[in-house]
């Protein structure tokens, strides 16, 4: 197996076109996963972590454009105020040592149902910046970029460059619930983010259905009910059917990790709790 | 006048935190685990399992894989050279597959090649040809007239029935309840790893991380068809065991293809093999009822308990042996009517882990007392206290409990110990259920304290021959005296070894002691496995220091014209009674060492009637009780072990660190089971064999403990030890599923208890 070292993202996208069988390789905590458990032999391994570009984070015009190749861990510290959404997801993730290697464009390239960083992804509207040698640079809304399970709209000569998130306007929660109290995959995953400037609600879903997915529906529902102006109180029972109308988004399964019905339910009871604790602090922070 | 001078005590004795030897190693990652072992001209071993839990093999090719460059031997059942079979109890498990496999993962084919990978590639071109037939994966139908047959000779392992007092006994308060326990797996860090050397002498040496060097040298030397002289083993370092060593592994295999291929030979399983390389702890369906005086008083019980032994025998036998006849907890019932049953299936084979059918059994037994306690208005503890043994005491085989038995004290001091403080006004995120999931604020969380008590068993029962041999040596080198041990026993971990050089310098008053690899050049150590090493092979190398110490005093009385009585070991030296110095050991010795070997046994146990289950089965008991505090967040079904605090009484703590650390330890497992660790098997096919799905507890599920450590010292055994490791496993999963049930209000008839389990949904 040869091993590609690419140090700019010029050549990282020339091998990438010159060697379809090579697989890109980032902080390498689900590729040696794969590569140990005997479930992949690719042909050469493009390793990513010599791109300088990809290592960083910039801020523009109240958007941020993450590096592919940035880690939770500095996610959380450098990016807690800005992406809270997303640097809560990141504290989930794993172990710290996972969190030191682990990247957001990790998350992306694996595209699993119960990869932590893409609900609150979804929920902020994030658009993945993707680019090949042939064609440049393009950017699918996060929300198209999930075509089935483990799967994503990359072309084979692509790379993921980075991934835009506007700065939060409003309140952002994630919630993960796992059968044990740290590193555990998601049994089911819930994010929300409100936007007060556009009186817009976003949702993302993790592990309830063949790819991360919004709650469409259930955003115009609570963006419509919501008392933007007065900012009253959450009633109960809205926070309730908001929940009852996410955990109707979902398409869940049962497996070893836990029950269609228990990641419905539970994604109802995430839901409701949310968006009261959103809520909440959009009214305190009034 | 002389001013005698007095011998410096000799430090490091029992009763005291002497250091491990091999300590400082382990936490700076110097020590060398079995998957360590190296030789220069070594090959690589892997093997080929079965996919299907049932099939017939009709044919294997093996030609695509011998073409394989690098690789030297592909061997399937037609190379096994001896006899085709092994197994702890019964040699009822072949070495490779020959007509048939009996379940997923089970070996068919071995192959060896100069590198791991080369030889898993050549394993992949091994052609197969497997009729699948019916698979039998539902212990509740192994008995069944249409049930497929696992083995000819049916499908029961063993049934242990148990009758005492009443025949039909009837009482005010009846108390009932079906109970299922899932598989656990002993999960411990270093998978399965072993080097075989082959030697001149046409033998084979074998390094292997295990757990009874000479039980495996029996089943070795019967399916490679050699002496024992043949076929020796070396203890290689072991990264945890907990039962799951105590079957083959790598053994045979390494050995048939290093005399094979004339090369040395190394094994070592990844995870995911390792979860089909050894047994696990039996799942259970229980059906316990408990007769009562309104007082709550006892009258009688009833038990049905039914172990999945998976495709082989293993210790199946003796697992439902401990699940009956210590089945019902440490309560006095005058009337008692038991049948435990062990049955074959096409699950994967269990075994031995720690707490060895009493861990299933306490479940059910602990959440019908909570039952009654329900039942007839007293709280936990009270209903545990008025019931529980005391010493002398019949226990439900009839034997007498002839040494300490505090169950109610045990209790009484874990619910003395302060409660845990409630969760403040905005706690942490990391002490909430679901921790920084961020699933809760406080919503729907509930608190529930939980008790459990049990005991268990230490040594091997049921008039098993259970005994050790220790060999010490004592001998002056470069000026300094230095005490030699060697046994065969085990070192898992556990800290036996510093045990050993314990009692060798309690004993010889020697400073310098050294354990030397456990090997088969010395007698059988019996099993590490049933909380027995430091009381078996403590009791030997006691017997072998004694020897040895009273051949030196021998000596130095000659030498110094003085009676053998007045005189002792210490600091070094020979002296008085007084503690002054009489001699230099260089002064008694010379050069000469002295050296004893002695077999030492504990009381014989007896076996049980088969009729009535009556008997002195056991030779000790370990009695323990835990209190769990939980914070549930009962809509979520998540669960946050706030507290888990216990005491056991231990006899006599030979290391009181190491006895903590084993508290510690036990309590995480027993709550593991309770909780999150389940082996997931789905028709036959383990669904998680990896640590992604295999949850085991982390450090936010592990709540600090408190450990009350009693020592009433058992008359019967060396120093008056009681076995500690397995009685923690046993009581703290009870006390856990209990203080769930006590938070959430349900009834949770089913461990691991499962989120979904909470919500109902
Ligand atoms: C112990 C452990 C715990 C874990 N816990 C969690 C968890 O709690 N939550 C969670 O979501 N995940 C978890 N994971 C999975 C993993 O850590 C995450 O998915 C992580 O984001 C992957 O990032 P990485 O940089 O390590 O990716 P890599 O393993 O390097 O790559 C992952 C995939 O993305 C592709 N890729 C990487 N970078 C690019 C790029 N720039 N362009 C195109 N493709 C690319 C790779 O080819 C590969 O297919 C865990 C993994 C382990 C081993």
């Amino acid at each position: 197996m040869d091993f590609l070292q690419p140090s700019s993202w010029d050549e990282a996208l020339a091998v990438r076109a010159e060697r379809p069988d090579a697989l890109p390789i980032a902080g390498g905590t689900d590729v040696m996963v794969e590569l140990n458990f005997d479930r992949r032999r690719p042909g050469a391994l493009l390793d990513l972590t010599r791109v300088g570009e990809l290592q960083e984070w910039s801020i523009d015009d109240g958007t941020v454009r993450l590096g592919a190749g940035v880690p939770y861990g500095r996610v959380i510290t450098e990016l807690g105020d800005r992406l809270p959404g997303l640097a809560m997801a990141a504290r989930t993730v794993g172990s710290p040592q996972i969190r030191v290697r682990g990247t957001v464009g990790g998350n992306l390239g694996s595209a699993s149902p119960a990869g932590d960083a893409h609900p609150p992804l979804l929920a902020a509207g994030a658009e993945v910046e993707v680019a090949s040698a042939a064609r440049g640079t393009r950017r699918i809304p996060v929300a198209e970029f999930f075509t089935g399970v483990k799967r994503n709209a990359l072309e084979p000569d692509e790379l993921i460059a980075a991934v835009h998130v506007r700065t939060a306007r409003g309140p952002q929660q994630f919630c993960k619930v796992g059968t044990r109290n740290a590193m555990v995959i998601a049994v089911s995953a819930f994010a929300l983010a409100l936007h007060p400037d556009r009186q817009a609600v976003g949702t993302g879903i993790g592990s309830a259905a063949p790819t991360p997915r919004r709650a469409a529906e259930a955003e115009e529902f609570l963006a419509g009910e919501l008392d933007w102006a007065g900012r009253a109180a959450l009633p109960e029972s809205l926070a309730q059917a908001f929940g009852e109308r996410v955990a109707a988004a979902a398409a869940p399964i049962d497996d070893v990790r836990g029950t269609a019905a228990y990641r419905r339910h539970s994604l109802a009871v995430l839901a409701r709790r949310a968006a009261t604790w959103a809520w909440d602090d959009l009214r305190r922070a009034a | 006048m002389t001013t005698a001078q007095t011998a410096a005590r000799t430090t490091g004795r029992i009763g005291e935190n002497a250091q491990r030897p091999d300590g400082t190693l382990k936490v700076t990652g110097e020590f060398a685990y079995a998957s360590d072992l190296w030789h220069d001209d070594m090959v690589w071993g892997v093997t080929l399992r079965s996919p299907h839990p049932h099939a017939r093999i009709r044919r294997i090719d093996v030609t695509e894989a011998l073409t394989v460059p690098g690789v030297s031997a592909v061997l399937t059942a037609d190379d096994v050279p001896g006899e085709n079979a092994f197994g702890l109890e019964h040699a009822d498990q072949p070495v490779l597959a020959a007509e048939f496999v009996r379940y997923e993962g089970e070996p068919v084919a071995l192959v060896a090649a100069d590198h791991p990978e080369t030889a898993r590639r050549a394993a992949a071109r091994i052609r197969v040809d497997y009729e699948v037939l019916p698979a039998l994966t539902d212990a509740r139908r192994a008995l069944d007239d249409d049930a497929p047959l696992v083995h000819p000779g049916g499908n029961l392992v063993r049934h242990l029935r148990l009758r005492r007092g009443a025949e039909r006994p009837t009482a005010p308060v009846v108390v009932s309840l079906d109970f299922e326990v899932g598989m656990q797996d002993q999960a411990f860090l270093g998978p399965e790893s072993g080097l075989a050397v082959p030697a001149e002498d046409g033998g084979v040496d074998l390094y292997v991380a295990t757990q009874w060097l000479h039980v495996d040298q029996r089943q070795i030397c019967l399916a490679l068809g050699m002496p024992p002289e043949k076929v020796r083993l070396t203890l290689a370092g072991v990264g945890g065991a907990f039962g799951g060593r105590e079957d083959l592994s790598v053994h045979v295999h390494a050995c048939l293809l290093a005399l094979r291929t004339g090369r040395p030979v190394k094994m070592s399983y990844g995870r995911e093999e390792s979860f089909h390389g050894h047994v696990h702890r039996h799942p259970a369906t229980m059906t316990y009822e408990f007769g009562a005086e309104c007082d709550g008083t006892l009258v009688y019980a009833r038990a049905h308990v039914l172990l999945d032994g998976g495709a082989y025998a293993s210790s199946t036998a003796a697992v439902v042996g401990n699940a009956g006849t210590l089945g019902l907890g440490p309560y006095r019932f005058p009337s008692v009517a038991v049948d435990a049953y062990g049955v074959f299936t096409h699950n994967p084979p269990c075994g031995a882990m720690r707490g060895f059918g009493c861990v299933q059994a306490a479940f059910a037994h602990e959440a019908l007392m909570d039952e009654l306690a329900a039942a007839v208005g007293v709280d936990p503890v009270e209903i545990r206290r008025r019931n529980g043994v005391q010493e002398g005491d019949r226990n439900i085989t009839g034997q007498v409990i002839d040494s300490a038995a505090p169950v109610a004290e045990l209790l009484q001091r874990v619910a003395d110990l302060p409660l845990p403080p409630a969760l403040p006004e905005q706690p942490d995120l990391r002490d909430l259920p679901g921790a920084v999931g961020n699933t809760t604020h406080g919503e729907g969380v509930r608190r529930g304290v939980g008790y459990s008590v049990t005991y268990k068993n230490v040594g091997f029962s049921e008039g098993f021959d259970d005994y050790s041999t220790a060999r010490v040596r004592l001998q002056v080198t470069g000026g300094e005296a230095v005490a030699t041990v060697h046994t065969a026993a085990a070192e898992v971990g556990q800290g036996l070894v510093t045990v050993q050089q314990q009692i060798a310098r309690t004993e010889l008053g020697v400073e310098q002691v050294v354990v030397v690899p456990a090997d088969t050049a010395v007698g059988s150590a019996g099993s590490t496995s049933a909380s027995r090493q430091t009381y078996v092979t403590g009791g030997a190398v006691k017997a072998a220091c004694e020897a040895v110490r009273t051949a030196v005093l021998q000596r130095a009385a000659i030498a110094l014209g003085r009676p053998v009585a007045g005189l002792a070991l210490d600091g070094d030296k020979v002296v008085g009674a007084g503690g002054e110095v009489l001699a230099g050991l260089a002064d008694v010795l010379g050069d000469d060492a002295v050296e004893e070997t002695v077999e030492w046994r504990h009381r014989p146990t007896h076996a049980v009637d088969p009729e009535t289950g009556q008997g002195d089965a056991h030779v000790q008991f370990a009695f323990s009780a835990h209190r769990a505090v939980v914070d549930v967040d009962t809509e979520l079904g998540l669960v946050k072990v706030v507290a888990l605090d216990t005491a056991q009484d231990v006899g006599k703590a030979i290391n009181p660190d190491a006895v903590v650390g084993q508290i510690h330890g036990g309590s995480a497992q027993g709550m593991g089971l309770a909780l999150m660790e389940e082996v997931v098997v789905t028709d036959g096919h383990v669904r998680n064999p990896s640590f992604t799905d295999y949850l085991l507890p982390t450090v936010l599920d592990v709540p600090p403990m408190r450990v009350e450590v009693l020592e009433y010292a058992d008359p019967h055994a060396p120093y008056g030890v009681r076995g500690v490791g397995e009685p923690p496993t046993i009581s703290s999963g009870p006390a856990v599923a209990a203080a769930v049930r006590a938070a959430c209000g349900k009834p949770l008839r089913r461990v691991p208890i499962r989120p979904e389990h909470i919500t109902c949904t």
